[in-house]
């Protein structure tokens, strides 16, 4: 029984200009290392590097370098909760526990504690600053590239760098 | 489905006439399996006979009628107690009497209206059936044989193909196409996805076809989502100027035609869902719907044996000029 067969063949497609397929892809890539304990004493605190590399055209520097401090992630989440509609993801925990006196280990300057808290770090970093509406915030933008965190701030979106 | 009732002093069988010629469907049932049963269309005539067999040949059955009717009832799960018949007919066999002896009854239900297609669904169920009804003072003798009705169409004279371009502002901008916005059950989606834009990390693409169920009306509406079927259409990052095909055979997955608000009491609808994925595992996604109508087989009704192989020969050597878009061919050809 003769049944029409179905045509499958290709939709005619545009053939891809030869920059767009062999040029550098959109990207940006985040770094958080080299973390440094400064102060003394109960003032003592926690800084990491974050180092940000990119030709996405939103971002106004295409590599830019920053030191941040725990609270600072704390203040980009909260920030992004309440101004974007993102479902932020979590940050590594804020170890109270770790914060007491008395302890057998360095407490929250502990080596393997630093490294551990710098991975998840790094992770939400990079979840956060790869999704398309958290990167119209300006307070990412403020954390990623500016050198200081102002945070009496305005909240804004950003359209294009 | 039968009930014998008190004493199952009788067995009562309902045949059709053209049992041997007629094709039988397959029907999934309400716990998931899959039955054969008598596949009948609009308009077509329903016959056959109701026989009575009694068990003990020395016990007459007293009765207070016979009768057979043809019914075509929507079921909502959640309100078993309604049935919503909209075929009704009825042919009395008997009048209240005896039956001293297993005997036959004709019945003949002519150009059967059957304007909905048989539905099993998650929250509805459409069917149609016959049942012999022996009425008693007590409790009436019962026998139901369900049958299966199929509506077929025509290729549609319009059937434009689905063509947009979305995206998100400044991070994703794709071009999407689909051959076609009807397809029949058995047809293929060909379409392609080109990217203007991609500032993202993609990690795959796929195409989901998914089925909306509705039931209730106003207030109470409530949809039923399932996804029938997820192809994956493209693995790896794309970028600007790429272009990915599409072909997805339909004939694969088990798909009714679209249902547009039987009876004003449920409808059931297919979207194609356009999913990328990221390295993050955010989805970004387009969800479009698609008409999806029965294309009647070339030998349509029941035949004579003989009048079957006639037309699969006369079938059998059509000129290989046929064309190859079935799309493209105006409605009423002889394509049905």
């Amino acid at each position: 029984m003769a049944e029409t067969v179905a045509d499958t063949r290709r939709l005619i497609t545009k053939p891809q200009n030869l920059n767009d397929a062999y040029g550098p892809p959109s990207n940006f890539l985040d770094d958080v290392s080299n973390p440094q304990t400064v102060g003394v004493g109960r003032g003592r605190f926690t800084t990491y590097e974050i180092r940000v590399k990119t030709n996405l055209p939103i971002f106004k520097l295409k590599e830019s370098t920053v030191r941040r401090k725990y609270s600072d992630f704390e203040w980009l989440r909260s920030e992004l909760e309440r101004e974007s509609k993102v479902v932020v993801p979590p940050l590594p925990g804020k170890a109270f526990l770790r914060q007491l006196p008395f302890r057998g280990d360095d407490g929250i300057f502990d080596d393997n504690f630093i490294e551990e808290r710098k991975q998840g770090l790094e992770q939400f970093i990079n979840k956060v600053a790869g999704h398309p509406l958290a990167q119209n915030e300006r307070c990412l933008h403020m954390f990623l590239q500016d050198e200081i965190i102002d945070k009496s701030y305005t909240p804004s979106k950003i359209r294009h760098a | 489905m039968s009930f014998f009732g008190f004493g199952q002093s009788v067995d009562v069988d309902i045949l059709l006439n053209d049992a041997d010629s007629r094709k039988r469907a397959e029907h999934k049932t309400e716990d998931g399996k899959k039955d054969k049963y008598f596949l009948f269309y609009d308009g077509e005539t329903v016959s056959g006979k109701v026989s009575l067999a009694l068990k003990n040949p020395n016990k007459r059955l007293e009765h207070q009628g016979i009768k057979v009717e043809f019914i075509g009832q929507i079921e909502l799960y959640y309100d078993r107690g309604n049935h919503h018949e909209f075929v009704s007919l009825v042919k009395d066999l008997a009048r209240p009497g005896e039956v001293t002896q297993s005997q036959a009854f004709d019945f003949e239900f002519t150009h059967v209206e059957k304007p909905y297609e048989s539905y099993t669904g998650q929250n509805v169920k459409l069917r149609y059936f016959l049942r012999a009804t022996i009425s008693r003072r007590l409790n009436d003798v019962v026998k139901e044989m369900d049958i299966v009705v199929h509506t077929l169409s025509t290729y549609p004279e319009l059937n434009s193909s689905i063509k947009m371009e979305v995206g998100i502002e400044d991070c994703l901008h794709i071009e999407f196409e689909y051959n076609k916005s009807k397809y029949h059950l058995k047809d293929v989606i060909v379409g392609k996805i080109y990217f203007l834009l991609v500032r993202i990390k993609i990690k795959h693409m796929e195409i989901d076809i998914i089925k909306r169920e509705t039931t209730g009306t106003g207030p109470n509406v409530y949809h039923e989502n399932d996804t029938i079927a997820k192809y994956e259409i493209m693995d790896g990052a794309p970028v600007r100027g790429e272009s990915i095909p599409i072909r997805l055979f339909l004939a694969g997955y088990e798909l009714t035609p679209t249902m547009r608000d039987i009876n004003k009491k449920f409808s059931v609808r297919y979207y194609l869902n356009l999913v990328l994925i990221d390295e993050e595992e955010r989805r970004y996604f387009k969800q479009q719907e698609v008409v999806l109508w029965r294309k009647g087989d070339i030998v349509r009704k029941s035949m004579s044996h003989q009048a079957a192989i006639a037309s699969q020969r006369f079938e059998g050597t059509a000129p290989l000029g046929e064309a190859r878009t079935p799309g493209q061919l105006s409605d009423g050809s002889s394509r049905q």
